[in-house]
């Protein structure tokens, strides 16, 4: 239906009907349309959608995180500077001195150590990033703990590689929190829960000030930020789903930033001197998987065979021109041990011969469950076609994503495609889904992406799980480009493109800055001219 | 003193079938309500369970631990069979309790409180519109049968009736947002009032002029315009379509002719003969015209960033947030079940025999 909304759009475009009347936001305040409609909470411990994410980014500092000057660079956040012990197990923190919160209140290390301690007592989604150091609730009070108001001790069960551990310090459930504010709103022993998913209580360049689910997100300058003040005073988040209608109110400058128009979108506002159409490289990697209950996928030569059979970099300059590139690695390429390698490209011919050796040289059929969303289908549409070139005949099972993924989890599928991003920018978190696969059985409690394909793979298991505890930086490297390079040679997973951002901006809009990941957006540095 | 027993034993006598009547009926369609309401719930709520997705899904996202998985699948009841699920709703909506919206995470009630108003001020301006110019339209079209005013007004209808409505929103956005200017862009209202005004009634029209701040409402007249317009024009073309249809099979009737021949003017056979006699049906039109709209036009509240009920079900049934999808369709059910109950009563208004029937 979106798809036909924007052709019908871009037809009414074409014949000349778009105006160029223009008004204008107020200088201080700035009004950006988005889809939010999935942010369900705003309590940083619960916190695991992308819009979401994005304004917990901008409300609370993390222990340590990534600024907007250098998306990709960690640095020290609330905590200033760090030191391990001997053994690897042991984090000591000190807090950067005289921040406050936006209640006025001095952060302390307490107030650190309470909000990961909180993290792990309300056991919500994202804690499983830092129960992965043995922390339970029984003893996160002993291995977290603040032994004086700057200082703050982390204590891990294993020896995990240090930057394994600074990366997840980085992510949302490492925001800090305003204990004593948050322990004034606790009801029933909820450590404030209820009353955090829709106020704020951090010390971030922004304050929230209201969220009206599905509607908006209202949030107000830190006047005491520890940066400065942000120029914009007021930051109004908008829900708007249709993006023809985001495309109107910015031309017409009702907003200042559009986040989710389509490629044609962008291509169009290319010749209005009043926008700008930023791109922003994003860690999300777009993949098929394969799954290994299906007789011809088992086969390592079929296998192969697709590998030739998807045209990457046809799809990438034509219709996924400016929202992907072609990536063929788990973990996404600018970041700590990424692997750029691209060696597949569609040759139909040589496919059909592996199709031939595999003993499928009249191809097979194969029911293809694909997300009913733009470029999603597109990209299906696509594969349907390059695949058919050599016999596979594709039946696409179009769905919801919710539906998708039902089906997906429930290891009903034959092929599906869809997106993977990083939870925290260290490469386990990738690794740990398309490498590891502990139990392989029907009862398996994890169900990371190769369960899901059911491909059973304990020496790739050993070698991520010993990854994860490589102290030495560049061993640690090594040792995830080479899981990526024989992911990448076989593997039930096809990985094709990383995905980027484009957002369109009214020309006088400067310093926004969108990270690789959902929550390294920031809106402290936008100014308006 | 004998007579006047009789007679109070008389009267007495005459009320109490009627009360019996009354109660009778009463009861009637009382228990008709329920059984409604209880299939109307019975049928959403299966719906939602036999739909492939998880809901727990929807909750804890795709990368939850498995305990935190199991521990809302046991939270919200899942783990036991379908007719217990259904029991244990029903008595917690009987007790006014409609549960808590996953996605919003609020509770169901207050969620509709919030998005119910916007759809309700959308569907009664556009339902006055088409009221407004439907009807007269209709009637025109049917006394000019077959000459230019009927074929004007049957083309405007059909295309009004035929065209998809986001298509409308879209040009419509197009011509009198973005080129003519002549109204406000998506959204309820501008960003300079949005947060100033204290939403006591939820409609934001009400809300501004409570607020007294004349430019919030000439602002939010702006902004409502065009969605009202674009669904008004819809509604007048389903109204105008079946006046005129109502009125041709009036025209047609003996008691027309016998009034024309008599001599009556032809706007006192249309306006007081002919068309008392629609009324009774144009009524039950107009009500489910409303009722349609008060179900949320989703696609009009997508292109118009109109955060209605519409969309509030559409998203939770797209993430099988059943909660808020049962929550929302006993509101909408209510509006069916009330405004056809509204129509039945104003039949007896616009048919005597009915009255005394």
């Amino acid at each position: 239906m979106q798809s036909l909304i924007r052709l019908l759009f871009a037809a009414v475009v074409a014949v000349g009907l778009v105006g160029s009347a223009s008004a204008q936001t107020p200088a201080d305040t700035l009004v950006m349309a988005k889809q939010i409609d999935d942010i369900i909470t705003l309590d940083p411990a619960e916190v695991f959608e992308f819009s979401g994410g994005e304004v917990i980014a901008n409300v609370y500092d993390r222990i340590l995180m990534y600024e907007p000057e250098d998306t990709e660079k960690l640095v020290g956040g609330v905590a200033e500077s760090w030191t391990v012990s001997d053994d690897g197990k042991t984090i000591t923190l000190k807090v950067r001195p005289g921040q406050t919160f936006h209640s006025g209140r001095a952060i302390t290390a307490a107030d650190v150590a309470f909000s990961l301690q909180r993290v792990i007592k309300l056991d919500l989604t994202p804690a499983f990033i830092l129960t992965q150091f043995g922390w339970t609730k029984d003893n996160v009070d002993s291995l977290v703990t603040a032994t004086d108001d700057a200082t703050l001790q982390v204590t891990t069960e294993q020896q995990f590689a240090t930057t394994f551990v600074l990366n997840c310090l980085s992510a949302g459930v490492a925001s800090v929190v305003d204990r004593e504010e948050v322990l004034a709103h606790e009801v029933n022993g909820d450590l404030g829960h209820e009353w955090l998913k829709s106020n704020s209580a951090g010390s971030g360049a922004y304050k929230l000030i209201a969220w009206k689910a599905n509607d908006s997100v209202l949030l107000e300058a830190n006047e005491n930020y520890r940066h400065g003040a942000p120029a914009i005073k007021r930051i109004v988040i908008r829900h708007v789903a249709e993006q023809a209608a985001q495309r109107l109110q910015l031309e017409k400058g009702d907003i200042d930033i559009a986040r989710n128009l389509g490629a044609d979108q962008t291509v169009a506002l290319a010749t209005n001197p009043d926008v700008v159409v930023g791109t922003y490289p994003k860690a999300d990697v777009f993949y098929l998987g394969l799954s290994q209950k299906i007789e011809p996928l088992k086969n390592p030569k079929v296998r192969q065979a697709m590998r030739w059979l998807v045209d990457y970099q046809g799809m990438a300059d034509t219709f996924l021109k400016g929202s992907f590139k072609v990536h063929q690695a788990f973990w996404p390429s600018g970041f700590f041990a990424s692997y750029t390698e691209t060696p597949y490209h569609l040759d139909v011919e040589k496919a059909k011969a592996l199709l031939a050796e595999a003993g499928y040289p009249d191809g097979f059929d194969l029911k293809f469950d694909c997300i009913n969303l733009s470029p999603q289908q597109d990209i299906c549409l696509n594969l349907q076609s390059t695949m058919g070139q050599a016999g596979i005949r594709i039946e696409i099972l179009p769905g919801d994503s919710k539906q998708v993924i039902t089906k997906y989890r429930a290891r009903n599928h034959e092929m599906v495609s869809l997106y993977w991003s990083p939870d925290y920018m260290d490469p386990h978190s990738n690794a740990d889904t398309f490498a590891r696969n502990p139990d392989n059985s029907d009862e398996a409690q994890s169900k990371p992406l190769a369960w899901r394909n059911s491909w059973d793979i304990p020496e790739l298991t050993a070698e991520a799980d010993a990854a994860v505890l490589e102290r030495d930086a560049d061993k640690r490297a090594a040792m995830y480009i080479e899981m990526q390079k024989k992911i990448q040679d076989d593997s039930p997973f096809i990985i094709m493109f990383q995905s980027t951002e484009q957002a369109a901006l009214r020309a006088n809009v400067k310093g926004f800055v969108s990270g690789p990941t959902f929550d390294t957006v920031f809106y402290r540095n936008i100014s308006k001219s | 003193m004998a007579d006047v027993v009789r007679q109070s034993t008389a009267g007495a006598a005459r009320r109490a079938p009627s009360l019996l009547r009354f109660a009778r009926r009463v009861g009637i369609v009382a228990g008709t309500v329920a059984l409604t309401f209880l299939g109307l719930l019975f049928v959403t709520f299966i719906i939602g369970r036999v739909i492939p997705i998880d809901p727990v899904l929807a909750i804890v996202g795709d990368r939850a631990l498995p305990e935190v998985y199991e521990r809302i699948k046991l939270e919200l009841g899942l783990d036991r069979p379908l007719y217990v699920q259904f029991w244990r709703y029903l008595t917690d909506v009987l007790q006014g309790q409609f549960g808590k919206s996953v996605l919003t995470g609020n509770p169901v009630i207050e969620d509709i409180r919030q998005f119910f108003p916007a759809t309700l001020e959308l569907a009664t301006i556009a339902t006055f519109l088409g009221v407004a110019l439907g009807v007269p339209a209709g009637v025109v079209a049917a006394v000019n049968a077959g000459r230019w005013p009927d074929h004007l007004i049957r083309v405007l209808a059909l295309i009004g009736y035929s065209v998809p409505v986001f298509w409308l929103g879209l040009v419509g956005l197009l011509v009198f947002y973005a080129k003519l200017d002549w109204v406000a862009g998506p959204g309820r209202i501008d960003v300079a009032y949005e947060y100033f005004i204290v939403q006591k009634t939820g409609l934001m029209l009400v809300d501004t002029l409570l607020a007294g701040d004349g430019a919030a409402f000439r602002n939010a007249i702006a902004h409502l315009a065009l969605p009202a317009g674009i669904l008004g024009y819809f509604s007048l073309a389903y109204i105008a379509r079946m006046t005129r249809s109502f009125m041709l099979e009036q025209l047609g009737q003996e008691y027309v002719t016998t009034a024309r021949v008599k001599g009556l003017s032809e706007a006192r056979v249309v306006w007081r003969h002919a068309f008392p006699n629609v009324m009774v049906p144009l009524t039950t039109v107009i009500a489910l015209s409303y009722a349609y709209l008060l179900e949320g036009a989703v696609l009009t509240e997508t292109v118009f960033a109109w955060p209605g009920i519409g969309l509030y079900i559409t998203n939770s049934l797209f993430n099988a947030d059943m909660t808020a999808v049962l929550g929302g369709t006993v509101v909408v059910g209510s509006c069916f079940i009330g405004l056809n109950m509204l129509s039945d009563l104003l039949y007896a208004v616009f048919d005597p025999r009915i009255r005394r029937s």
